[in-house]
């Protein structure tokens, strides 16, 4: 960008640099704000004091959290659930990448199957025959419900399949001399050169994992088996049903029974810190994701 | 800061020169050779069978009366019931009518906020600014809806800091974000906004990090001030990549926003804030509605499918997109 020294040039860079400030104090503000109500003492939070400081500093609701076994349970189900599906999903994307961006070698039939994963990602039976197929298959109250459905994710098929078109074929034409098979070129030609667009799969869906809520809430009826996040749904909906003190009728049979179940605890103190607990893993990971944003989005959605 | 990959274009072209060397030899010899690559799709056809194609066989009891107890055979064969009473109930304008306002309102909005703060960040010149700046509004982008409704309900409460702020300026009454009617649409478009503009923004300021400086630097000699680069340089180097994504954004005309809205929306606003997917949710699942609801959900995933592939035939046809 080119720098001038003018006076209305300079005003006019006071005032995007404010404005660009506020926007992202705008981004930061409210989670700094129930942060300080996590640290806060329960009177304080009740009267609405609590700004951006705490009042009446302690560590009561984290102390409480650390005791509480439905969201100690529910946290590990959430680990688990993203290694698991990182893993899965991960092993997926790579091996059906590597026959669809082979477009040097004949290969009858694969148009067809690109279209027939075309379908699959556009176009959603809905969600009653997804549900009655999930408990067709088995999956209702299995913990793998979490796990495998989402285990093929077509955009990040695309997104590798179209890293995989852009290595340069020296570099497998060396490998063939030496004789080597496509899962030599795929595990010590491909992956070795795509560890970028990888690791952006890979967090990405770490991400998605992590947050996902509405499957649990769906396919597990027991909330001992509930991914943190459903959990959080609960924890949620009860509050604002809880603060919409009038028309308690209950948007769905789970805030309605949440409702009953959490009326009388879970103070919003008590609720904020469950919140930054729940963020805390991707507030740590996000800003190294930063770096990868423009590698995954250019590739994915805006090619050429 | 942000890594840019080496164009995309240079990927195509070398896959274009790859399959214009494609020999065709039999399928016999194929399959003999290169039989490894099929072994390798086993497992996602497995997948795309039993989630995509293995659902879409249940879009059957849209056309039934469907009784679980009963299983498919043994449920009344209704024909076209189920849709014509969705078309007439009292609830269908209301929804249609709410889905399409949500979903418009938040891709004008999200263009317009991503495209005014890329272009803002674009200007100013100091890397540590930016870099704070973009790290801090990309941050609600990677939370749920559901920390983010836990967020909002507390900020937003009449005794909330936004509500205290409102009532301390205008001195009137504080303002009933998630529930009034005539202002829950606006609490989700807008926090939806809120939510994504600074991951929005991301794609533009990647094509806006790829303008050559030297075009800056001769237009600044030949003596273009402020606007008029903008309007010269920078504007057109993305034009494109708006173009595309508003021909994409045509595909998301009927989504509003499942998640936010099972979160934030509840009775008192149904009359503004209940969506296709929410109705389908609370009267299949819940209700245990699962025609009258699968036929709605079937309705709105084909006019969504249609207006997909029109999308990108848009895309293709404006912005040069080809997905596969």
């Amino acid at each position: 960008m080119v720098r001038d020294r003018s006076l209305s040039y300079r005003i006019v860079d006071w005032i995007l640099y404010a404005m660009l400030a506020i926007m992202a104090l705008s981004c930061l503000l409210p989670f700094w704000h129930l942060l300080a109500k996590s640290f806060s003492n329960r009177q304080s939070v009740m009267a609405d004091v609590v700004s951006l400081w705490p009042i009446g500093f302690n560590i009561e609701n984290y102390a409480y959290i650390l005791n509480d076994r439905q969201f100690l349970g529910s946290f590990a189900v959430s680990t688990i659930r993203v290694v698991l599906g990182v893993v899965l999903t991960l092993f997926i994307t790579v091996i059906t990448a590597y026959p669809l961006s082979r477009d040097r070698i004949h290969m009858p039939g694969r148009t067809f199957i690109k279209v027939l994963l075309l379908i699959g990602m556009l176009f959603s039976a809905g969600l009653i025959p997804y549900f009655l197929a999930i408990r067709n298959l088995g999956l209702y109250n299995n913990f793998m419900v979490l796990v495998i459905p989402g285990a093929l994710s077509i955009f990040n098929i695309i997104v590798v399949m179209n890293f995989f078109r852009g290595i340069p074929v020296e570099l497998e034409e060396a490998a063939l001399l030496d004789g080597a098979s496509h899962l030599d070129i795929l595990f010590r030609v491909f992956i070795p050169v795509s560890l970028p667009v990888l690791a952006t799969v890979t967090l990405f869906t770490a991400v998605g994992h992590w947050n996902a809520w509405f499957d649990g809430i769906v396919f597990l009826s027991k909330s001992e088996s509930w991914p943190l996040q459903s959990f959080m749904y609960t924890v949620v909906t009860s509050r604002m049903l809880e603060w919409q003190t009038s028309n308690i009728g209950g948007s769905s049979q789970n805030a309605a029974q949440a409702a009953q179940s959490f009326m009388n605890a879970t103070p919003q103190g008590l609720v904020a810190a469950m919140i930054f607990i729940a963020s805390f893993p991707i507030i740590c990971v996000y800003p190294f994701l930063q770096r990868y944003f423009v590698t995954g989005l250019t590739i994915g959605s805006v090619k050429g | 800061m942000i890594q840019t990959t080496p164009s995309p274009l240079v990927g195509q072209a070398v896959a274009r020169q790859r399959s214009a060397a494609v020999a065709k030899p039999s399928l016999g010899k194929t399959l003999k050779q290169h039989w490894l690559l099929y072994v390798m799709l086993i497992p996602a056809l497995t997948l795309l069978l039993l989630f995509s194609f293995y659902p879409m066989l249940g879009i059957t009891i849209a056309f039934l009366d469907f009784k679980p107890t009963r299983g498919f055979g043994g449920s009344e064969f209704v024909g076209l019931e189920n849709f014509v009473e969705i078309f007439t109930m009292r609830e269908a304008w209301p929804l249609f009518r709410n889905t399409v306002f949500i979903a418009v309102g938040k891709m004008f909005f999200g263009t317009v906020v991503s495209l005014v703060f890329a272009l803002m960040v674009h200007e100013v010149f100091s890397k540590g600014f930016k870099r704070v700046v973009q790290t801090m509004t990309t941050l609600p982008h990677f939370l749920s809806w559901v920390i983010i409704g836990g967020v909002m309900v507390q900020v937003l409460a009449s005794a909330g800091p936004l509500n205290n702020i409102i009532t301390s300026i205008t001195g009137g009454k504080p303002v009933k974000f998630l529930g009034d009617p005539a202002i829950f649409p606006w609490t989700v478009i807008i926090s939806e906004t809120w939510k994504e503009f600074g991951f929005g923004a991301v794609i533009y300021l990647a094509a806006l990090t790829g303008i050559n400086p030297e075009l800056y630097e001769a237009a600044a000699v030949d003596g273009a001030g402020r606007y008029n680069r903008l309007r010269s340089i920078t504007l057109p180097s993305i034009s494109s990549i708006i173009i595309l994504l508003l021909c994409l954004n045509l595909g998301n005309v009927l989504n509003a926003g499942f998640e936010q809205l099972l979160i934030l929306s509840n009775p008192i606003v149904y009359s503004t804030g209940d969506i296709i997917d929410t109705w389908v949710y609370r009267r299949g699942l819940v209700q245990s509605e699962y025609s009258l609801s699968t036929a709605l959900g079937l309705v709105k995933s084909t006019v969504g499918f249609g207006l997909i592939l029109l999308s990108y035939y848009l895309a293709g046809k404006f912005a040069n997109y080809r997905i596969f």
